[in-house]
């Protein structure tokens, strides 16, 4: 399996050491190895109401690993992941999580070995950033045990990686929508779970951020093995930062594999119904996607204007505004 | 997590780091902690003033005894059959309604929900004018009734929005139908009593103390006793339900289960204080608010009820006092006090720039 | 009647800052074709015409129909039956019409002012002004006759109508709906309170002031037909007048404003029309306070949530609920009656729920 950000291989195939790791007793925390918990759906079919948003869907959560799902809008991305993460029931079907249906089980067990990030979550009015990281504690504490000083250290560390020590006392309203991302990504870590997942993560962030946060996620995955499942709307990012991808449209699945395989030109047009080329990002060596589009603004220059036959003679390139040296050939 | 504390993956060391989270929240539980303490110091000053104020004045000095029955006779009777009593009734009804607007508020995620909402105060209000008018009765058998009323009346409305699951909207939406009716039949025995039936019964409706005797002051001080250790340990479930459903599911929150429990929590205490006083229910919407602004944290219950307390104390003093010899009933005092409290919010949305 | 004190806002009728829904309801109605809904909207107006007609055949005393016909058509000036249908029930009828109309129309336009499907025609405090100033008159000008009542109801109605709006006003962005809630909310406090106060001061005071804060019909003749109809037509113009600009204000002030709309004035014509109606209305017939919050949701579960559609099926469809109640007071409770302001919520409430229950009515 090619490691995201070097392209050379440094762990084992992703096959290994799923199977051989998967613990079905109901302990509260991850093993003292980072031992991994599980997670896989079979014949899921998802609903709202009386709209039905996906069917058929039989995915395996490799552990240890990042597993982005990626698709059109509307496809039921984040239907799946929350399905995954029993906040929706399936209409059929059922999550599996280390082997035991994660409806059956308690949900404060559930909650100490996947954790969430839901696409809008809700600040409550005048909360400040180092309250609500704290409350990601929550499925460790007691009622008789609320704060140790692991759970302030687990939260130190946490709003540490994410930057946000310094917004400590700031209300959370009083942010950018970055840096309340960033708080958000916070208190997922502090829940501290071995498994993940997080519902566009990178939602309004810049650029630098945006590669930050996915940084920090490798970083995760990388040191500690946590399992880490994301939606992603770039397929760019998704490809480079991902050991395996989701792809889906209309609510099927259409394909399940590591970027190399997924991302291709007939896949993606397949998929999100775009003409691309596909090259290797010079960077990470991992596949990138580059969409052909109707306009290409350099390319005007030099290129063709794909024109339609004009009565006149006059192509829309010498009517328009823009000189060109060239025109309708 | 032992990884993460052994490996940190900052170049920092996190020891000050989690020296100063640990500091943070020990700086926020200490704000907590004073607020309440003052609140309760204002509250105990109000209570004092309350016994000792009135037709008959008990010299302050003279109050905690003749709380206790060393006074001499006729303080002790004032105060012990009177006064304390009702200012007893109004520290707990005060409170009953502080923490059911602070539990309704933060449900909503609304600053500006309170218990009326599920109009359980026209059940209550309803049930209560009928004992009033047309059963003739007086003092603790008004308030079973208005008691009755409004479990009866949250009761309707639950199985009447309930289909295949009930949200939030279809709740709201019954419950004004269902208000409707019962302002309506309120409105009825109104115009069908005797003028001084309905003179009591409007002095009800507006919210009184009058004449409040231990009669009162024991289903609302048995209510917060069950009630109030109970809606405390729901405290952390609520912090993380203010996350919104999602993030608390997967916080581990029995979601569905938790909120039931606040609901039927809030409800019932907004319902013994109204059976106890007439819906007063201003003080709901004021109250958490108010504890939240000094404490400057999103959920703050114990402030809640202490600021709710101190709130019907006072306005009850004033009422009874300021306008001498009338008394006007406290319901009037927080209505006063609660309108210019809405005009400090519209001022203060408007500075925001967040207002509409 | 509620004896409003200090009345909260409802957490529904005022949205929280910064998460206001600008948008409409979008599910759509019953009638989803513009004939489908011109039919309906015939139809209705035949169920109003029906409706009124047996306002006047119908009443606390059994008249036979071959009489009331006579007394529209062969009027004899000492029959008493005749003087009954002449001079009581024709009145009555017409006015339950006009603030039927009124009510529903004005809820309409509030609901569409305040972007709020839980808004209603009180929500700008009119209701508690009017209350106000009818207690004063009961109290300190020892007014007694319901034609004396009018011109203080309406009075009071307005001026409050006005504060509220100057106050939610105040600041950089004029009267947003979540402002002039709360505007509205704290002006009704402060004036139920001191409604409330004089009627425990007076007892006489409250001995008049419950028959008229219950909402009725009852003895409502021509000379109130005359005194609110003009306030009545023109709001109803004005209000009518105004769909489109609800249309463009429910997506929003920014919206609004890019499609050109002048969201400042369209607010306050919208609102001066809700006060005129309502004014009106509750001069006329006290404040009957369910017709304006429901018949909308209605309205638009028939015809969606296009506002040159619902305001007028708003306002046929109120007077349906408002005689057809009027009518089944006066009938169950012969020789006496039952006050319509009481039957309406008994009527209507049921039905309401059962729609709450089978279609989502309100996204809030």
């Amino acid at each position: 399996m090619a490691d995201p950000r070097t392209g050379s291989s440094a762990r084992s195939p992703a096959g290994s050491s799923s199977g051989s790791s998967a613990e079905s007793s109901s302990g509260s925390s991850p093993g003292p190895n980072g031992g991994h918990h599980t997670l896989c759906a079979e014949g899921l079919t998802l609903a709202y109401d009386k709209v039905v948003v996906a069917t058929d869907l039989s995915v395996a959560i490799p552990a240890g690993q990042i597993t982005t799902i990626v698709g059109a809008n509307a496809c039921g991305k984040s239907t799946l992941l929350r399905a995954l993460a029993r906040l929706l029931r399936p209409r059929a079907g059922r999550v599996l999580i280390d082997g035991e249906s994660i409806h059956r089980l308690p949900t404060k067990v559930v909650a100490s070995r996947l954790g969430i990030l839901p696409q809008s979550p809700i600040a409550p009015e005048g909360i400040t950033v180092a309250d609500l990281v704290g409350r990601g504690r929550y499925p460790h504490q007691k009622w008789f045990r609320q704060w140790s000083s692991a759970d302030e250290a687990v939260i130190a560390a946490a709003k540490e990686v994410t930057g946000t020590l310094d917004l400590a006392t700031r209300p959370v309203d009083e942010l950018s929508g970055g840096q309340r991302q960033r708080v958000w990504i916070a208190m997922a870590l502090a829940q501290g779970t071995d498994l993940m997942l997080l519902d566009e993560p990178t939602t309004y962030l810049d650029l630098a951020h945006q590669v930050e946060v996915l940084d920090l996620l490798v970083d995760l995955n990388r040191r500690e093995e946590r399992t880490i499942v994301l939606v992603l709307h770039d397929l760019n990012h998704a490809a480079r930062y991902s050991h395996r991808l989701i792809a889906m449209s209309d609510g099927r699945l259409v394909a399940q594999g590591s970027p190399a395989q997924i991302v291709t030109e007939s896949l993606v047009e397949q998929v999100f119904g775009l003409e691309c080329r596909v090259i290797p990002d010079p960077v990470a060596a991992t596949p990138m996607v580059v969409p052909v589009g109707r306009h290409a603004l350099a390319a005007l220059e030099t290129q063709p204007y794909p024109c339609p036959p004009e009565p006149n003679g006059a192509s829309p390139v010498e009517r328009g505004a823009r000189p060109t040296s060239g025109g309708c050939a | 997590m032992k990884a993460l504390l052994e490996r940190p993956l900052g170049t920092r060391d996190p020891g000050p780091a989690t020296a100063a989270v640990a500091r943070a929240r020990s700086a926020g539980r200490a704000r907590a902690t004073t607020v309440s303490a003052a609140l309760a110091v204002a509250g105990a000053v109000a209570f004092a003033v309350s016994v000792s104020a009135g037709d008959f004045p008990i010299p302050l000095v003279d109050v905690v005894p003749a709380i206790f029955g060393y006074g001499n006779a006729d303080s002790d009777f004032i105060v012990r059959t009177l006064r304390l009593p009702r200012a007893l009734t109004a520290v707990l009804v005060g409170a009953a309604f502080g923490l059911s607007g602070a539990i309704f508020q933060s449900l909503a995620r609304n600053p500006l929900a309170s218990p009326d909402i599920i109009g359980i105060t026209a059940g209550a209000s309803a049930a209560a004018v009928f004992m009033i008018v047309a059963v003739g009765a007086g003092g603790a058998t008004v308030a079973v009734g208005a008691f009755g009323g409004a479990l009866a009346t949250a009761v309707a409305i639950y199985l009447l929005a309930y289909r295949r699951g009930v949200s939030s909207h279809r709740l709201v939406l019954v419950g004004i139908g269902v208000g409707a009716v019962l302002a309506s039949v309120t409105s009825y025995l109104l115009t069908r009593a005797e003028v001084f039936d309905a003179q009591r019964a409007t002095v009800w409706l507006t919210g009184s103390l009058n004449g409040r005797g231990w009669e009162h002051v024991r289903p609302v001080g048995l209510a917060m006793m069950v009630l109030f250790p109970a809606v405390v340990a729901l405290a952390r479930p609520l912090r993380a339900l203010q996350l919104g459903d999602d993030a608390a599911k997967g916080l581990g929150v029995g979601v569905e289960r938790c909120r039931a429990a606040l609901v039927v929590a809030g409800v019932g205490l907004a319902a013994v204080a109204t059976a106890s006083a007439g819906p007063v229910a201003f003080v709901a919407f004021v109250a958490a608010p108010i504890a939240r602004r000094l404490v400057k944290a999103p959920l703050t219950l114990v402030p809640a009820a202490l600021s709710g307390a101190v709130l019907v104390l006072v306005a009850d003093l004033v009422g009874r006092r300021a306008f001498a010899p009338t008394e006007l009933p406290v319901g009037i005092i927080t209505g006063v006090i609660g309108a210019p409290y809405l005009l400090w919010l519209l001022a203060r949305s408007n500075r925001v720039g967040r207002g509409g | 009647m509620s004896v409003a004190v200090g009345k909260i806002p409802r957490l529904a009728t005022v949205p929280v800052e910064g998460a206001a829904r600008p948008g409409p309801l979008l599910r759509r109605g019953l009638l989803r074709r513009r004939s489908w809904r011109a039919v309906g909207l015939v139809a209705v107006a035949v169920v109003v015409a029906l409706v009124s007609l047996a306002s006047i055949a119908y009443g606390s005393k059994p008249i036979p129909f071959t009489t009331v016909i006579d007394a529209l058509f062969a009027f004899d000036p000492t029959l008493n039956d005749h003087l009954i249908i002449r001079s009581l029930r024709i009145p009555r009828t017409l006015v339950g019409l006009a603030v039927g109309v009124a009510l529903g129309l004005a809820g309409a336009v509030m609901q569409g002012v305040a972007r709020n499907p839980l808004a209603g025609p009180g929500i700008l405090g009119v209701n508690a002004g009017a209350s106000l100033f009818v207690v004063v008159a009961i109290y300190a000008f020892g007014i007694a006759s319901l034609s004396g009542y009018v011109w203080f109801a309406f009075a009071g109605a307005a001026l409050t109508a006005l504060v509220v709006y100057a106050l939610g006003s105040i600041g950089r962005e004029g009267a947003t709906p979540v402002k002039l809630a709360l505007a509205g909310a704290a002006v009704a406090a402060l004036l139920g309170s001191v409604t409330t106060a004089i009627l425990l001061i007076d007892v006489a005071t409250l001995d008049q002031y419950r028959f008229w804060a219950v909402g009725s019909l009852a003895g409502r003749d021509a000379d109130i037909v005359g005194q609110v109809t003009p306030f009545i037509a023109v709001g109803t113009v004005m209000a009518l007048a105004s769909g489109r600009l609800l249309n463009a204000l429910a997506l929003g002030d920014d919206v609004a404003r890019s499609l050109g709309q002048r969201v400042g004035r369209a607010r306050v014509f919208s609102a001066a029309s809700v006060v005129l109606l309502v004014g009106a209305a509750t001069a006329a017939a006290g404040p009957i306070g369910f017709v304006g919050l429901t018949v909308p949701h209605v309205a638009r579960a028939i015809c969606g949530p296009d506002y040159r559609w619902v305001l007028p099926y708003s306002a046929l469809l109120a007077p349906v609920l408002l005689l057809g109640s009027d009518i089944i007071g006066r009938v169950v409770a012969r020789p006496g009656e039952l006050q319509v302001g009481i039957v309406t919520a008994l009527v209507g409430s049921p039905f309401f729920v059962a729609l709450v229950r089978r279609r989502k009515l309100a996204e809030l």
